[in-house]
């Protein structure tokens, strides 16, 4: 399993249109790929899942991927939060 | 004889004929069954999540060419909710744990999502998501039930639209090239489905009550949008009567354009300022075309309302600086965010009210809210330098209020000079009259304002305390009322009295009975929608400014009703 921590910077939080992106992105690998926010953890393939988080600024969020391709997954979605404004 | 002819409101000038085209939601109804075929039952989901799935990519490529990337992005939201695996995953378990049908388990587990992202109060966004999700819960809907939903996108042959209302987002899918006109329920002159006919120049009647009862999917029509009436199912003779009919009103367009690029001046050699109201700086074309004078009224709201967010400063500059320079040095002039009332922005939440066209509006808002006042002004002053840009606050009542938005103005502008910004010194600095206690305070008023511009559609719903969205009280729209012009020339002997100049930037500005008045009323700038410039040019030309100041005289001193008043225009002026 691959696994990354990010702080999100952008004052809106994970939603609107970077909420989108980040799900088509992690829609793009077969690994099983989540997102943990506080005590609950969603599927980041799930729009609904990841704008039902509710997740804001400054807040520690840590992605997961588990698969065969969870290392590219990872770095993509890395790639993304860092395009997006999401996180440094 | 056509089989029925329907009554509207003129919203917008011209003649269409064509095929209806109902812009209306079919029968989604349906009843909750127990399904002794789970499999086939769960395959009739996937299959309506597939169809609707291919029907919105083909719309959203459609929105992209007709429309551009930004007005798509809400199909692509729609194709992403469709795509979520934990929603298609829940409606699938419903059909499987409790044997209900694909319509009941897609109902209840949509249901749910849309109540919770609802119950998300402190966030606007989520609670917009919630319609994305009902959107997109009709649309599988439509598809379990086998009808079809109505997309105006994917108009792609020449059709009139016939709605209950068209709203924001439905004008902004409809394509010119094969929209022809539109015919509507309810609403008024002034409704945004009115405004949006006018901005997209094509005929419209609203207020018709009976449209979508009447007509037909596919029911040959003919649209008058200059008188306000529709035919439906119109013989050989009508058709060919009323293609006559739009040949001549080409002709007289065509006459008219020959006045563009002419001064406005009266027959006794008075030049009034002819202006156009906007709403984008999209609507310069038309400004252009029309040769208007200047811009009477650009509305900023535009910038707030597509938007996600609020907009930031360099966002704003660019949009005003656009206008600004494309007019080359005439005045243009911004009224400041006018947001409340029937306008509301999904990422600012307004508590609801009682009276919302009373309440927390406009320069009501910007005082409260001055972070977000003082970035609309900071990007207004730094446009400044590239024309002649005035400004002017809406919803002004008292004099204090004006004073405490220039104290703002003056704040911010004296911080951008001591940054060394380029910034014009000589921005006028105006205030709409829409309220009544501020036409009444007028005279106190032009001592500190460097204009005024008349809010017509405001100040005669406000001074006759008639809601303009009402039909059941529209014939208290009454702009000729002598009591309305008795308002109106207070403000204007006010503002000259005093060296100010008054404008009138609502619909009656571009009115053909009440131009003739208010040109014998003195009134020094006329703004309206640019299509209406040059008919109201050629209008002027022909008028005598002393013989009209005579007429209003009559009007407001001798007249007693708005019927008095229109019918002494008609005699005296187009001698009907």
């Amino acid at each position: 399993m691959e696994k990354k921590e990010f702080h999100v910077i952008a004052d809106t939080g994970i939603h609107a249109r970077p909420a989108t992106l980040l799900v088509q992105s992690a829609s793009k690998f077969n690994s099983e790929i989540t997102l943990q926010y506080q005590d609950k953890s969603v599927n980041l393939k799930s729009i609904m899942g990841v704008m039902s988080l509710g997740v804001g600024k400054d807040a520690d969020v840590t992605i997961s991927a588990e698969g065969a391709d969870e290392a590219d997954a990872i770095a993509a979605l890395a790639e993304t939060m860092k395009k997006e404004g999401l996180s440094e | 004889m056509a089989e029925k002819v329907l009554k509207g409101i003129a919203a917008s000038d011209g003649i269409a004929i064509a095929k209806a085209y109902m812009l209306v939601d079919p029968d989604l109804s349906f009843e909750k069954t127990t399904v002794a075929n789970i499999d086939a039952e769960v395959k009739r989901l996937h299959d309506a999540f597939d169809a609707s799935k291919a029907e919105l990519k083909v719309i959203k490529d459609k929105a992209v060419e007709n429309l551009g990337e930004e007005e798509a992005e809400v199909f692509e939201a729609h194709i992403t909710i469709l795509s979520d695996p934990e929603m298609l995953g829940q409606i699938e378990g419903k059909i499987k744990d409790d044997k209900v049908n694909a319509e009941e388990a897609l109902k209840e587990v949509t249901d749910t999502f849309i109540s919770m992202f609802e119950a998300m109060t402190d966030n606007a966004y989520m609670q917009e998501r919630a319609g994305d999700i009902r959107d997109v819960t009709k649309r599988v809907l439509s598809h379990l039930l086998g009808v079809t939903l109505p997309s105006p996108a994917l108009i792609n042959s020449e059709v009139i639209v016939v709605a209950h209302d068209l709203t924001p987002s439905d004008t902004a899918q409809l394509d010119r090239k094969y929209v022809k006109g539109f015919i509507t329920d309810i609403g008024g002159r002034t409704s945004h489905s009115a405004i949006m006919s006018r901005t997209l120049e094509i005929p419209a009647v609203v207020g018709s009550e009976t449209a979508t009862t009447d007509i037909k999917d596919g029911d040959e029509l003919v649209l008058d949008g200059i008188n306000g009436s529709a035919l439906l199912k119109p013989t050989a003779d009508e058709v060919k009567d009323y293609e006559q009919q739009a040949k001549d009103f080409i002709a007289q367009k065509a006459e008219w354009a020959k006045l563009k690029n002419e001064a406005t001046v009266s027959k006794d050699g008075k030049h009034f300022e002819l202006a156009s109201n906007i709403g984008t700086p999209d609507d310069m074309d038309g400004v252009l075309a029309a040769g208007s004078e200047a811009i009477g009224l650009f509305r900023s709201e535009f910038l707030y309302m597509n938007s996600a967010e609020l907009p930031d400063e360099d966002t704003q500059f660019e949009a005003y600086k656009k206008v600004v320079e494309g007019m080359k040095g005439k005045p243009v002039i911004v009224r400041t965010m006018d947001i409340g009332g029937d306008k509301h922005l999904p990422y600012l939440p307004l508590p609801d009210e009682m009276n919302p066209f009373l309440g927390y509006r406009a320069i009501r808002i910007s005082l409260d809210r001055d972070d977000i006042f003082r970035t609309q002004l900071r990007a207004l002053l730094r446009a400044s330098h590239y024309g002649q840009l005035r400004i002017m606050f809406p919803m002004i009542a008292t004099l204090d209020e004006f004073r405490k938005a220039k104290g703002i103005f003056e704040e911010e502008k004296a911080k951008l000079v001591k940054a060394g910004t380029p910034v014009a010194d000589d921005i006028k600095l105006g205030i709409m009259i829409e309220i009544p206690a501020a036409a009444i305070l007028a005279d106190q008023f032009a001592k500190e304002v460097d204009f005024f511009s008349i809010g017509t559609n405001d100040l005669i719903q406000y001074s006759f305390a008639a809601d303009r969205g009402n039909e059941r009280v529209s014939y208290l729209y009454q702009p000729y009322n002598p009591s309305l012009l008795r308002l109106i020339k207070h403000v204007i002997d006010a503002a000259h009295a005093n060296g100010r100049f008054t404008g009138m930037c609502g619909e009656v500005a571009g009115d053909q009975i009440a131009v003739p008045l208010l040109m014998g009323l003195g009134l020094d700038e006329f703004s309206m929608s640019s299509t209406s410039v040059l008919k109201t040019r050629s209008l002027m030309k022909k008028i005598d400014t002393k013989e009209m100041a005579k007429l209003a005289d009559k009007a407001i001193n001798e007249c007693v009703t708005n019927e008095e008043v229109k019918e002494l225009v008609e005699k005296n002026v187009f001698n009907k």
